[in-house]
């Protein structure tokens, strides 16, 4: 299992007699030695709580009960974790709980009787200081089917927190795991029943935590431990992700998912997550033959261990393994005549292969920065021996050639850039990474001062690109002949081709896709023989761009008072007043359900990995490297949830506002500026602005800004600064997912709470990706509102500085850049759209609302200008 | 004041600065130099067995005694003070016979303190909690006095609830909070709180619970066997108005357990510390000063939001100590997070 297990509460099962004729023939028999042993074996397997039931018909269960845990408490080695105490008799969990001194879980009540009765054992419980598993039961039987248990436990959820005032940390769900491949259709959805209750409770019963008897959902195969044991794994994969707290499980048997094997591990999932009709039959075909087995599936394969040297260092570099690597590079070492041999023998082998894979799609991006770990690795275990060598012979360092990289003076924005320094490093190119917010003249300094063979800009906002402009004017005035590389989100081809490469003539500029083409590009600029045919194909390719774009003008646009004309009208259906009028700062603890507002998707993306999630990780070309990713990831982020990595916090304001024009003006003379769509609809569409989703009167609007926090940059450059730049860039990968969640998350607080106009949405993250609510939260810097300077107003109402330590740099980028703001429109018309190219008239009329000169104008919405301002 | 009003007036002192409980009732009884017939008095100058000892008798018997100890240390600058009730159960009165005066014993003691408040309070101007003073009793739940059978016990869990719910009954009437303390078998406390509880529930009244677990050496576990965080989650649902730490050890060596639960502890932080560890001779000889610089240090730090003495300290001692953090701002109180929380012996987190 590599599913969050750490977080994972495993509860001993062992001391069940129900569950284990060992313990429950030790118990009849009086033996409460033995039986005592076995409580310690679970503990010293690892069961973090210990289940302690008596139910058996021939027993005395308040007796058996009080005999076992007094005897427990003289245990130190036992005694030392929790209790719980299981029966489904009041009387002997009522003797349970006043034998431990401890904080214990009952297990369990429920609405079974009533009430009447479940309030006063919840009571009971309260008064004795215990946590409690409440069964998806009521008066009506047990819940089979998910919206019966989530009906149940959303009412045993409101009885207890309203009327017993239970903390809800202390409530603990049990929906119910049943027995799956019966042979009864009406089972075959039971896991699946189970998976999604868990999902659906966790979000409406905040706090609560999910347990379940696992072992209940193999039962029809008893007998069979290896179908048993794949059941279980399978299970929990599945489960865990959904909300899945903690299980009764046998801790020392449970499989590493990924090693069952594959073909049992495919129809034991069709059986869980039902998959299809004839799943149970083809699970029955082959759980015949595993019967009997040992159960232990194959091992970790260690055959390439055998392999000679070089073959061993190439497995560990393609693989991404950093285990064996000193060893070997020791090896290497010892069988060359000079440290330098390893690095340029076997290691660059090694890492062509890499390379080859890559560039044939073989290998994925997080695979190559898993190598690039282990090439560090072992440079870094080879230093020394070269540092040695260089002071006996003189020698310089030989490198592929050195390249100058940065973020954009005003630009926070790195992961990308990050990705494309670890890739070419890779591939032996000498990397100088100056960082993030980056002057001009640092770069080119810098550029001068080591000799850089390349530069590379990165950015990922807008008015970065004026800023790229600027560095490539420097170059031409310093006369510096170096290739430009331009990347990052909002650069283009194009926009390279108009406004950078014509600044300079003395040098290449070219604009690179993303890391996988970065290596292509910058070994063929480096070399002697097709350097100058890149540069000149380039050149003539920007050229191209630049005639057809000045070529081919503009489509037709409307005149301002034509768009304005064709202004959206809003209906009658005004949005209420919100339930809160003001700024108020809100943090978030727990990171876990802040985890479950995350979209996936984005995140893949970043990798370079193209896919929807949860699809991609089954995806044909990309699956593979997308679920090793994905399990490193899930393995990180139990860090950054259990180690409280990251401090989300965010500043919202709700406030009346009325539309007036294309603006919004708020009570206090504060103005919203928005841009209006001049394209030529045919389609009978309105030309939206934001300021129509604003009525004229007594209507309100809203803003925040959010962050992860600026802990994740100090925890990035910790890996970072280790060599490990695969986890430094996991790291802020996931900050920017924790911010983008945190304002997901905000958005729905506002419109079930703060605004409250939408109070009966229910919670489901699919839809919230999906953008299935009511109102929307554009950004400044987006296509709805492409002026990035908006922020300032709303930064200036929230003083997001001062409450939440996010601020502007002078390119209107969020520091630190794990941060998102927006403003909120909710009335049921609002949409996203963009606003597109402008023409001259709004480019002037704008200006003049914002208090600008008309070159301002143009300066900041260069990106959407629909003409030439030189013309 | 009523008891409304004297609470809120506390909990607002509490927000302003380190309050100050009152010190030990045995030292000042010990000086009184009282002998048999003192003990017994009228009432029980027939009674089969000795009563020498029976400090808590003394609220029956010698009352005004009881009430002049309450009102020095007020005089001392004490904002709380105890009631003269640490035994006052059936169980621990067993060893005098005295099983079924200890609902009487209590109440007295209960009416004393409050008295000796009530006046105080007049003429000083201030507010003055009475806590009514809960002990451990002399049995212990969960841990076996024979050796060789670990699973008896000598009491039950009904029988010590029982006994608790007849000492806090007995005191309701005129406690401000009851103060369960010197906790060495949680377990018991448990039961304690349970009575507390169920008394709320009948009476119709809530009246806040202080907590003040022992730690008897320096393994930084209680006689049973918690660490402080576990024994902090186990009697967490009491809801406590105040928990901390009190007796077995001095200032010096208590420091470091009143820092760690200080750190993790939602509530206000109670500590009172013995005079220093006793001397062969079984004496208590850490000077006022002394105790007082510790506590004012912990003031200072920040650790905590009342402070006092257990065995050994004097008027003076509490002079002295509030002297030290009259002035001193409270311990912030931190917030935790709404994770999961059980414990054994050792506390269970679940990562949030």
């Amino acid at each position: 299992m590599s599913v969050s297990l750490s977080r994972f509460i495993n509860i001993g099962e062992r001391t069940n007699v129900t569950g284990s004729a060992k313990f429950r023939k030790l118990i009849t028999a009086g033996d409460y030695a033995s039986a005592i042993e076995v409580a310690r074996q679970q503990v010293e397997n690892g069961a973090q709580i210990i289940d302690i039931n008596m139910d058996e018909g021939m027993l005395d269960g308040v007796e058996a009960m009080t005999t076992y845990l007094n005897l427990i408490a003289a245990e130190p080695d036992i005694a030392r974790v929790p209790i719980m105490i299981d029966s489904s008799k009041w009387e002997v969990i009522e003797a349970g709980l006043k034998c431990v001194q401890g904080k214990p879980v009952v297990n369990s009540i429920s609405l079974k009787e009533g009430e009447e009765i479940f309030l006063d054992h919840a009571r009971q419980c309260l008064s004795f200081g215990a946590a409690i598993v409440v069964m998806a039961f009521d008066e009506e039987g047990q819940a089979d089917t998910a919206p019966r248990k989530i009906e149940i436990c959303e009412r045993a959820y409101k009885l207890l927190t309203q009327k017993v005032h239970f903390p809800a940390p202390d409530i603990i769900f049990d929906p119910n795991i049943f027995a799956v491949a019966t042979g009864i259709e009406a089972h075959d959805n039971y896991a699946v029943d189970f998976i999604e209750a868990t999902q659906a409770i966790k979000q409406s019963c905040p706090g609560v935590s999910i347990s379940g008897g696992l072992s209940n959902v193999s039962f029809s195969f008893r007998g069979n431990e290896p179908v048993r044991r794949a059941m279980h794994s399978v299970f929990l994969y599945h489960a865990i992700p959904a909300g899945l707290d903690m299980a009764i499980v046998n801790a020392g048997q449970l499989d590493i998912y990924d090693e069952i094997e594959p073909e049992l591990r495919a129809r034991v999932e069709d059986v869980i997550l039902n998959r299809r009709a004839d799943a149970t039959e083809r699970l029955i075909e082959i759980a015949e033959g595993l019967r009997g087995q040992k159960g232990k599936t194959k091992e970790k394969d260690m055959s390439w261990r055998e392999a000679p040297i070089a073959k061993r260092l190439e497995y560990a570099l393609v693989h991404g393994i950093t285990e064996f690597i000193e060893q070997d590079t020791e090896e290497a070492r010892l069988e060359s005549a000079r440290p330098l041999d390893v690095i340029e023998g076997p290691l660059m082998d090694g890492m062509n292969v890499v390379g080859d894979l890559f560039g044939s799609g073989k290998m994925f991006l997080p695979q190559v920065v898993k190598s690039a770990r282990v090439m560090k690795a072992a440079v870094a275990y080879l230093n020394p021996f070269l540092e040695e060598e260089k002071r006996r012979t003189g020698t310089a360092d030989v490198s592929n050639g050195k390249i100058i990289m940065a973020t954009v003076k005003g630009d926070v924005h790195d992961i990308g850039k990050n990705i494309v320094g670890v890739v070419l490093a890779c591939n032996g190119y000498d990397i100088v990474d100056l960082g993030v917010m980056v002057p001009a003249e640092t770069i080119l300094d810098a550029a001068e001062r080591e000799g850089a063979d390349i530069i590379g800009l990165s950015g990922l906002i807008t008015p970065s690109l004026d800023e790229m402009v600027y560095v490539a004017r420097e170059m031409q005035r310093r006369g510096m002949e170096q290739p430009l590389l331009i990347g990052g989100a909002t650069t283009s081809p194009a926009h390279t081709a108009v406004k950078i490469d014509p600044v300079r003539e003395n040098g290449p500029t070219l604009h690179v896709k993303d890391a996988s083409r970065a290596v292509g590009v910058v070994s063929t600029l480096l070399s002697d023989s097709e350097s100058d045919l890149l540069a000149q194909s380039t050149k003539a390719q920007y050229q191209r761009m630049r005639e057809s774009r000045s070529g081919g003008k503009a489509k037709p646009r409307l005149t301002l008072s034509e768009a304005r004309k064709a202004a959206l009208t809003l209906n009658q259906n005004p949005v209420p007043k919100p339930e809160f009028l003001g700024v108020r700062r809100i943090d978030i603890i727990d990171l876990a359900e802040l985890a479950r507002f995350i979209d996936w998707t984005p995140y893949f993306a970043s990798w370079n990995l193209a896919g929807k999630y949860p699809k991609i990780l089954d995806d044909k070309k990309v699956g593979a490297a997308a679920s090793d990713l994905w399990r490193d990831t899930q393995t990180m982020l139990q860090q950054v949830i259990g180690q409280k990595w990251f401090k989300p916090k965010g500043v919202i304001g709700l406030w009346p506002a009325q539309r007036e024009g294309d603006d919004i003006r708020l009570d206090d003379g504060t103005i919203f500026h928005t841009l209006r769509q001049q394209m030529v609809k045919d389609n009978g569409l309105a030309n939206f602005a934001l300021a129509d989703f604003v009525a004229e009167k007594n209507d309100h609007i809203g803003a925040f800004v959010v962050t992860s926090g600026e802990e994740s940059d100090n925890i990035a450059e910790t890996f970072a600064d280790k060599g490990d730049d695969y986890s430094a860039i996991m790291v802020k990968a996931l900050a920017d997912r924790f911010a983008e969640a945190m304002a997901e998350y905000m958005h729905w607080r506002v419109r079930t709470e703060f605004w409250g106009y939408a109070k009966g949405e229910g919670f489901d993250p699919e839809a919230l990706i999906a953008e299935n609510y009511q109102g929307i939260r554009p950004a400044p810097g987006y296509p709805c509102q492409p002026d990035h300077t908006e922020k300032e107003t709303i930064f200036q109402l929230l003083d997001a500085e001062n409450t939440i330590g996010v601020s502007l740099t002078s390119s209107y980028a969020m520091a630190p850049a794990a941060s998102v703001s927006g403003l909120y429109f909710a009335h049921k018309q609002s949409q996203y759209f963009s606003v597109g190219r402008i023409e001259r008239d709004q480019v002037e009329d704008y200006a003049k609302r914002k208090g600008w000169e008309t070159r301002k104008a143009e300066r900041w919405l260069g990106p959407i200008l629909n003409y030439d301002p030189q013309d | 004041m009523n008891r409304k009003s004297r609470l809120a007036a506390l909990e607002a002192l509490a927000e302003q600065r380190i309050l100050v409980l009152d010190g030990a009732m045995g030292t000042q009884i010990q000086a009184l130099g009282l002998e048999e017939e003192d003990f017994r008095g009228q009432a029980f100058s027939g009674w089969e067995k000795s009563l020498k000892g029976n400090n808590d008798l003394l609220s029956l018997t010698r009352p005004e005694d009881i009430k002049a100890i309450h009102k020095r240390y007020i005089e001392a600058g004490a904002d709380l003070i105890e009631t003269n009730s640490f035994n006052a159960t059936s169980i621990a009165m067993a060893d005098y016979g005295m099983e079924r005066e200890a609902p009487a014993i209590a109440k007295a003691a209960a009416l004393i303190a409050r008295q000796a408040a009530d006046d105080m309070e007049q003429s000083l101007g201030r507010p003055i909690g009475v806590l009514g003073a809960i002990g451990p009793t002399n049995k212990t739940l969960s841990l076996s006095p024979k050796v060789e059978d670990p699973g008896f016990r000598e009491v039950s869990f009904d029988d010590v609830y029982s006994a608790y719910l007849e000492q806090a009954r007995a005191m309701a009437e005129f406690v401000d909070f009851f103060l369960i303390e010197t906790i060495f078998d949680t377990l018991n406390a448990k039961a304690a709180i349970k009575a507390l509880i169920d008394l709320a529930q009948d009476i119709g009244e809530e009246i806040p619970i202080i907590i003040s677990g022992t730690i008897t050496d320096a393994s930084g576990r209680t006689l049973s066997g918690q660490t402080a965080e576990a024994f902090y989650i186990s009697v967490r649902h009491a809801k406590p108005w105040a928990l901390g730490l009190n007796c077995a050890l001095g200032a010096d060596l208590l420091r470091q357990h009143v820092a760690a639960l200080s750190r993790i502890s939602d509530t206000r932080l109670i500590a009172y510390p013995n005079a220093g560890l006793p001397n062969e001779f079984g004496e208590y000889d850490e000077r006022p000063e002394e105790t007082a610089e510790h506590l004012g240090r912990w003031g200072q730090d920040g650790l905590v939001n009342i402070v006092g003495g257990c065995c050994g300290t004097t008027p003076a001692h509490i002079q002295k100590i509030a002297e030290a953090v009259k002035r001193l701002p409270p311990r912030q109180i931190p917030t935790r997070d709404n994770a999961m929380a059980l414990s054994g012996l050792e506390p269970f987190s679940r990562a949030s």
